[in-house]
């Protein structure tokens, strides 16, 4: 499996009048062919900024960027951050596609399906118009829309929630991209429709042999179809590793907190939803500690605390899973496995 | 669409007699006398009371409601004998002080006032669209700046103030365009005729227009742009200039198209200050002379035909909207 998206210490910033928003404050993450990484969060924790970045889709001005997203295309590699606007333009939608969280509002009302699928293909490939429809009609056809050929002729307010979505996948899919960035693809749909959708993502990764990037706040969305997992917090990557070990041997606070707040059908009635106490800090005044520490159990009050004055650092015994915490490892290990346990049986 | 334009039709009559019918109630419950408004200072009673029945202001005001509806559709004689005259369908009925059938008044006067609103339509959506597309593609930089002191200018200044000005300075002292009173030209017997006579009431009108239409614009090309689809025309690698001028104008034009019609159609019925300024024989002149001269029967019709192309402009709009539209259309 050969690397085709690398993203190195990427910040990204925007500054406001009450100060500079620091939504994402050094992310790296390596994606490979076939490969579906994950990055989970809650709202503002910055995947969606990440996912942005790797489109190129910050306006330059109203942004501050470092870093560096390398994107592969055919033979040669190209930063995203240091490439210019038109260099990027020609990589969107051909070498790196995206999808979006809510099918309602993303795609164009006043325009048919199939002429908005076929200018995805008409910006990359000027002239080829008859080849963009067949294109765009075939791309249908491979996401599950009955009749194609009619159903481009027709407009978005003719399709449903979950057809919608199918079709953002359709247009994602017009140029065969390597890479494709998935925003809560399944947030907006119906609990039947989304199965259906990770389910159809899943299939046309393997026929496209396409590195998904997956961001989502749902647990069960990243259960269903992740190899790796990075778990965001406060712009940061607070945990990294396997689906599985991210699952069953959690290291960072925060991410077995979000495991513990996952409602269970099992759990009596009388149980109550183990939610994380506290709000995330905003993004303008970062704690100078751990930006979690407001808000986890196992940090001490006591002044001058390790958690409270220096951040930690992406660390962790075994080099594909690493998490951010002052607690020693295998205090944590013996801790968490052990509080996850109580919380499943 | 077919039942939809029928019903639409049914309400527009309805509205229409609605309309002329209050018009009508309120001349009539006006304390001043019809009839001896008809003739001039050596009047005697014996005309009074002749042009009264002349023109049937003896018989009670349902029936000359009725007369004046029954007059469109199969015109009207007016006296008996020698002395009758007829003003042929679609008659609005007679007036006394201009001694014409109000009709021929009317189409004298409504190619002025159409060519006249046209005129400054077609300014306006120019400038008005253009200028906002810039002030919110360069949004905080000084074209947005600059366009939002035309705005305030355009919006405060009234028609008089900038019409008077253009007259003043354009006409009298550079001598750019001569003064109007060469009269009314149609379009196809001198092109440089009637451009001379309208391009100044044009320009006055859109003025005020255009800065209404700028501001409009602006914010909703900024609000489309903002909009999860403009993000996906993005994303699909979309040339930005085409991300403006096609994605995001294209949701712009229907609200755009909407405003222009009923403007137009307002223009239709009251571009009384301009054509007073510029001396354009007009509907908004004749109206407003007809109102100071208590001519019933040119401020009816007039009334009307500015309420008939409110209802009519309200009709293209909305076929138009939904031919642009996909979600709306039926």
């Amino acid at each position: 499996m050969s690397q085709i998206l690398t993203v190195n210490d990427l910040h990204v910033a925007f500054p406001t009048d009450d100060g500079l928003v620091r939504a994402v404050d050094g992310v790296s993450l390596t994606l490979s062919q076939g490969e579906t990484i994950a990055i989970v969060g809650e709202s503002g924790s910055g995947k969606t900024v990440t996912g942005l970045s790797v489109m190129g889709l910050h306006k330059k001005g109203a942004t501050q960027i470092s870093g560096s997203v390398l994107l592969k295309d055919g033979d040669s590699t190209v930063d995203i951050v240091t490439a210019s606007d038109e260099e990027v333009r020609q990589l969107r939608g051909r070498a790196v596609a995206m999808i979006f969280q809510d099918p309602m509002s993303s795609l164009h009302p006043y325009y048919r399906i199939g002429n908005q699928l076929a200018e995805g293909y008409l910006v990359h490939n000027p002239g080829q118009k008859k080849q963009a429809h067949t294109r765009a009609i075939e791309m249908l056809d491979l996401v599950g829309i009955a009749e194609p050929a009619q159903r481009a002729d027709e407009y978005p307010h003719q399709f449903s929630g979950g057809m919608r979505q199918r079709v953002m996948i359709a247009m994602a899919l017009m140029n065969s991209p390597q890479v494709l960035i998935a925003d809560e693809p399944t947030t907006a749909l119906d609990v039947t429709v989304q199965a259906q959708i990770l389910i159809l993502l899943k299939s046309i990764q393997k026929e496209f042999n396409m590195g998904i990037l997956l961001i989502t706040h749902d647990l069960g969305v990243v259960a269903q179809v992740a190899d790796k997992v990075s778990v965001m917090y406060a712009g940061r990557v607070i945990e990294q590793g396997t689906a599985d070990d991210v699952f069953y041997k959690p290291k960072a606070p925060y991410t077995l907190g979000l495991l513990k707040s996952v409602p269970r059908i099992s759990t009596h009635g009388s149980a109550r939803l183990k939610a994380i106490p506290g709000q995330p800090p905003s993004m303008i005044n970062l704690p100078t500690g751990c930006a979690f520490a407001p808000r986890c159990e196992y940090t001490s009050d006591a002044p001058g605390d390790i958690c409270a004055t220096d951040r930690p650092a992406l660390l962790g015994t075994d080099s594909m899973h690493l998490s951010r915490c002052h607690v020693a490892e295998p205090t944590r290990d013996n801790l968490f496995v052990k509080e996850l346990k109580e919380v499943r049986s | 669409m077919l039942n939809f334009i029928v019903r639409r039709i049914i309400f527009a009559i309805i509205t229409l007699l609605a309309v002329s019918a209050v018009v009508f109630a309120i001349f009539s419950l006006l304390p001043f006398d019809p009839a001896a408004l008809t003739c001039g200072q050596r009047c005697t009673d014996q005309i009074i009371e002749g042009n009264r029945i002349k023109l049937g202001f003896d018989k009670p005001i349902y029936i000359q409601y009725w007369l004046f509806l029954t007059g469109i559709f199969l015109g009207r004689s007016y006296g008996e004998g020698a002395a009758a005259f007829t003003c042929p369908a679609p008659s609005f009925g007679y007036s006394f002080n201009e001694n014409e059938c109000v009709t021929d008044l009317l189409t004298e006067a409504l190619p002025v006032t159409v060519n006249l609103a046209l005129g400054a339509l077609i300014i306006w959506l120019v400038v008005g669209v253009s200028l906002g597309v810039i002030a919110a593609r360069f949004r905080g930089r000084w074209a947005d700046t600059t366009s939002s002191v035309f705005v305030l200018l355009g919006t405060s200044l009234p028609t008089f103030v900038t019409g008077l000005a253009l007259l003043i300075w354009v006409t009298i002292k550079w001598k750019l365009v001569p003064l109007s009173v060469i009269g009314y030209t149609p379009f196809l017997e001198n092109p440089v005729k009637f451009l001379q006579f309208f391009i100044l009431p044009w320009i006055t009108l859109a003025i005020a227009y255009a800065a209404l239409y700028t501001r409009f614009t602006r914010a909703a090309v900024l609000e489309i742009l903002g909009e999860d689809y403009i993000r996906t025309a993005r994303a699909k690698g979309v040339k930005e200039r085409a991300v403006l001028l096609k994605h995001t104008m294209r949701a712009v034009f229907a609200p755009i198209i909407t405003l222009a019609g009923l403007d137009f159609a307002g223009l239709i019925g009251g571009a009384i200050i301009t054509e007073t300024i510029f001396n354009l024989p007009g509907l908004g002149r004749l109206t407003l002379r007809s109102v100071t001269e208590f001519d019933l029967s040119i401020v009816l019709a007039t009334t009307i035909l500015a309420a008939s192309v409110v209802i009519i402009m309200n009709l293209i709009v909305d076929m138009l909207y939904a031919v642009l539209d996909p979600r709306v259309r039926v």
